[in-house]
């Protein structure tokens, strides 16, 4: 365990590195099936020791992409390295990847300990040492006691551990994680998104996770892959993926968010813009990541909690808008306030309900105001 | 191609195409071929020495001349008629009493429900000969059927019912009874019993809501029982040739006859091969409603 | 809710008693001491006693029990196969052709399929006998041994093929160490069926066998065709004790198991 107050320890970013090869390198990969292109030319690299997140909605080709890792699809075209290695063509009992299943797959006629044993005696591995290793990693997933029970005579939880031990045994270079908590329940999955981490850290193991769950990828990712129709729409580390989306899919997809569509115009010297989106409107101020000419068609994007409300009218905010609470969702922790403008958009605002019974402020009906500063949000092109 | 899988795939498919396929072939040809007092009993025979000409020669003289007979001959077409008609009959039976019995199990305690399965399907394991057979003594002029009646005064006269018909009936419904069961208890079992709770709380009655809600919604399983009763008992041969008598003609006991009494291969081949293209009709209908049934459950 | 009516009651009193009564009736007059079988004139085991004291019976048992033994067995080991080529053999040429060659058998009447073997062994010249009767036995089974081990291989879980291969199995190990452990028991039905079938079986025997090779139902048939004989029930009683203790006792062992199990998932989820 680091220490948080000596010294900040050095930041893992091995993707910034230009010096760092990767562990797995995707070129122009294709995946066809049929008439339906499941990978469209995909070129991606993910570094040792990540814990690297495929995210995206069902049917946008990540499980493809996993499945082409463990061996059990061959890409129609391109090169699939590992290690340097194209394996396109190598079959999956040969390859140093190892797959945890969403279903679990555990082999429901041998014990806990012969589930993990089961890769170690293929890869003709002493059996006093591959008694060793299954005592090793029944005690890595706190199942110590279970060993001599059979899948159906534990719990879901439980199920979940043996998976996980059973393709860590092998000590693969490189661990595929199908939907790994998708079976179980909300709290129980938080728990286990830790120990997934802690287990990660401390076997060095690459870990590649297929989820459609963007709290679950955000927890626990290095960096994730954002996915829609076979194509990588944006990759990068969960703070960048919130705060600095690529595209309005992104931002849409991951986490709340306020969408404004409007044409850019009127540089300020700054590099601000102002985005006219809505006839009776003040315009938008916000901050481009590159510079955008006049009259682009472009998307303002900002996350609720950083659109302030108020009663009275803020003095001296880029951006201040007027309109009348639709909607209050209470959700205990925080509180998202539907505003309607004027002209009938809603914007959405959150608070934190900081004082444990607050003298509610705003109502139903209520006019208030909205402001923002001119880089609470992303302006998008995409 | 992995040459494991190919040997996988090889071994069963030659199999099947030796055993199955070609002696199909095999009953087509003869079929075509003349009755002849040689040994095998037909002619032409291929003589592959002669080559080419040989073949030729040997196609020249099929014809369809064993067809023909079959239409000349009122007994085929009789004899198909009434297997038909038969098999038809029997399998309305079968229906009408396989329903009410699925109906029980499906209507019975959950805890009852593997036993009378087992009941159902018991008969099933045991000899198809044997329960024919039970019911020959059942049956027979002096046989339990009559004496029982005779003794409760229904009946002055022994009944007639052996070496008829009714017997083949009988002896139909009985042994194919668990294919009907079964399918039908499928459906109803898997009925969500809340549907009935809807209907009543509708307005319909408890009749009304069978009639409108359960019996509807078995039709799958009725079909599917119907075909499983109808394509076996319109080949059948040994309910017929044992309950059935003299009088009674079925497709299965003619070709067995023209086969082993007559010795008439080529026309016992035309026969088994017109009694194939009969069956294609119920079995391409039963398969489609198989497919019918798996999309709508998915 | 569903409720059981006294229609429901009668119905299944009346099915039952139609189902079984034929049998039970078979099953007393074995034991009846008068040759005419309709009349009971006391108890008496004599015919048993004459049943096994009959040579062609025996013979035609004895020759039943091995064309079975060998048929179900081959059928089997065919049977599975092929269930693994449908289900897991992807697409190859002729696909098409082979399932259809695995389900027509199921719905082929037994004279058309016993008349074209026969043709078939006529026509390449193999003498008919206990081999012949095996062939055509293990053809016709094959195929509903088929159907029982593909529904079961349809059921589970292709990802603990795909979990073996992944751990580093040849397909031919993953074959042997999860996927036949796990449909072994649709593998055993699928035995226990043929065997039946195979026993069972009338018109494809008859159609087969030669002179030497007259098996059980052959005999049953010729000599019941005369009528109704106390020696045929006796035999009958013994075919039907047989099946029954067989069918009972494997249903209370795999229920049995199937408590076992169901009491062990829910301690599972309790701990």
């Amino acid at each position: 365990m680091s220490d948080p107050v000596s010294a900040t320890p050095p930041v893992f970013a091995p993707w910034d590195d230009p010096s760092e090869t990767p562990l797995i390198h995707f070129q122009n990969v294709t995946k066809r099936f049929g008439d339906f292109t499941a990978i469209d030319d995909l070129t991606i690299d993910i570094y040792e020791k990540e814990f690297f997140a495929l995210l995206g909605p069902s049917g946008c080709g990540k499980t493809t992409l996993m499945r082409m890792l463990a061996g059990f699809e061959t890409p129609s075209e391109g090169v699939i390295n590992l290690a340097g290695k194209n394996i396109v063509s190598v079959p999956p009992n040969k390859r140093p990847v190892n797959m945890m299943f969403q279903s679990y797959a555990l082999f429901p006629h041998l014990t806990v300990a012969q589930n993990i044993a089961f890769g170690l005696e293929r890869s003709k591995m002493p059996k006093d040492k591959v008694g060793a290793r299954v005592d090793e990693m029944l005690k890595l997933v706190q199942l110590e006691k279970f060993g001599g029970r059979k899948p159906h005579q534990i719990s879901g939880g439980q199920r979940q551990r043996v998976a996980l031990a059973r393709s860590l045994a092998k000590a693969p270079k490189l661990l595929l994680l199908d939907e790994p908590l998708g079976a179980l329940d909300k709290k129980l999955r938080t728990e286990t998104q830790f120990e997934l981490m802690e287990i990660q850290e401390s076997t060095g193991t690459t870990f590649v996770i297929v989820t459609h769950d963007q709290e679950e990828a955000m927890t626990v990712a290095s960096r994730i892959a954002v996915m829609d129709h076979g194509r990588m729409v944006q990759v990068d580390t969960p703070d960048r993926i919130y705060e600095t989306p690529n595209s309005a899919y992104v931002a849409d997809f991951i986490g709340d968010v306020n969408l404004i569509e409007g044409n850019a115009a009127s540089h300020h010297k700054d590099g601000k813009i102002e985005i006219h989106w809505r006839e009776g409107e003040p315009p938008v101020v916000g901050t481009p990541m590159v510079p955008i000419e006049d009259g682009t068609r472009c998307t303002f994007a900002i996350r609720p909690e950083k659109v302030h409300i108020s009663k009275e009218h803020p003095e001296g905010k880029a951006n201040i808008l007027h309109g009348k609470i639709l909607d209050i969702a209470y959700l205990g922790n925080i509180s998202t306030y539907h505003v309607e403008l004027p002209n009938g958009h809603v914007v959405k605002a959150q608070r934190s309900n900081s004082l444990r019974i607050e003298r509610r402020k705003f109502t139903w009906e209520d006019e208030v105001w909205l402001w923002w500063t001119d880089t609470a949000g992303v302006v998008l092109t995409a | 191609m992995r040459p494991g899988r190919t040997l996988l795939i090889l071994v069963p498919y030659l199999w099947l195409l030796a055993l199955f396929l070609v002696p199909f072939g095999i009953v087509f040809k003869i079929s075509l071929s003349d009755t002849a007092l040689a040994i095998p009993p037909y002619l032409p025979t291929l003589d592959l020495s002669a080559g080419w000409s040989g073949f030729m020669e040997f196609l020249s003289e099929l014809d369809f001349e064993n067809y023909v007979f079959l239409t000349e001959d009122d007994l085929y077409l009789k004899a198909y008629l009434s297997s038909l008609s038969i098999a038809l009959f029997s399998t309305v039976l079968t229906l009408l009493v396989g329903f009410p019995i699925a109906y029980g199990m499906a209507n019975a305690p959950e805890h009852w429900r593997p036993a009378l399965m087992m009941l159902v399907i018991l008969p099933f394991w045991t000899s198809f000969l044997i329960r024919v057979y039970a019911w020959m003594g059942i049956l027979a002029n002096e046989g339990f059927l009559n004496q029982f009646l005779l003794w409760t005064g229904i009946i002055a006269e022994p009944l007639q019912i052996m070496n008829t018909n009714k017997a083949v009936y009988i002896g139909i419904v009985y042994t194919y009874l668990p294919f009907m069961v079964l399918p039908i208890y499928a459906t109803l079992e898997k009925l969500d019993g809340s549907l009935l709770e809807a209907a009543e709380d509708l307005g319909c009655g408890r009749t009304e809501a069978f009639w409108r809600v359960t019996f509807p919604l078995s039709r799958p399983g009725m079909v599917a029982g119907s075909f499983l009763v109808f394509i076996p008992a319109l080949g059948e041969f040994v309910i017929p040739s044992l309950l059935g008598g003299s009088s009674t003609l079925m497709i299965g006991k003619v070709l067995w006859e023209e086969f082993f009494s007559n010795r008439d291969w080529p026309v016992a081949s035309a026969v088994a091969v017109v009694l194939l293209l009969i069956l294609i009709i119920p079995i391409v209908l039963f398969q489609r409603n198989q497919q019918k049934q798996q999309e709508a459950e998915q | 809710m569903r409720k059981f009516t006294w229609f429901n009651a009668v119905s299944l009193t009346l099915g039952f008693a139609f189902l079984y009564i034929p049998m039970l009736i078979l099953i007393i007059f074995s034991f009846n001491s008068s040759k005419l079988v309709t009349v009971w004139a006391g108890f008496s085991t004599k015919w048993y006693v004459e049943l096994l004291q009959n040579e062609a019976f025996l013979d035609a048992a004895w020759v039943t029990i091995k064309v079975a033994v060998a048929s179900s067995t081959a059928a089997t080991v065919l049977g599975t196969m092929a269930a693994y080529v449908l289900v897991r053999g992807g697409r190859f040429a002729g696909r098409t052709l082979f399932s259809g060659m695995i389900y027509a058998p199921l719905v082929m009447p037994e004279v058309i399929t016993g008349l074209s073997l026969l043709l078939l062994f006529i026509a390449i010249g193999l003498d008919r006998g206990v081999f012949t009767i095996v062939l055509a036995h293990t053809t016709f089974s094959m195929c509903y041994v088929s159907v029982v081990v593909s529904s079961r291989l349809v059921s589970f879980d292709r990802s603990v093929e795909e979990a073996a291969l992944d751990l580093g199995c040849t397909p031919f190990e993953a074959f042997r160490l999860v996927t036949l452990p796990i449909i072994f028991p649709a593998v055993i039905s699928g035995w226990l069926l043929a065997f039946t079938l195979s026993l069972d079986d009338l018109v494809i025997a008859s159609f087969t066998a030669g002179p030497s090779s007259t098996t059980l139902p052959i005999k049953i048939f010729s000599s019941v065709r005369l009528g109704v004989s106390p020696e045929i029930n006796a035999l009958s009683t013994i075919m039907i004790a047989i099946v029954a203790i067989g069918v009972i006792a494997a249903s209370l062992v795999s229920k049995q198991a199937i408590a076992r199990r169901n009491r062990e998932k829910k301690e599972a989820i309790q701990a």
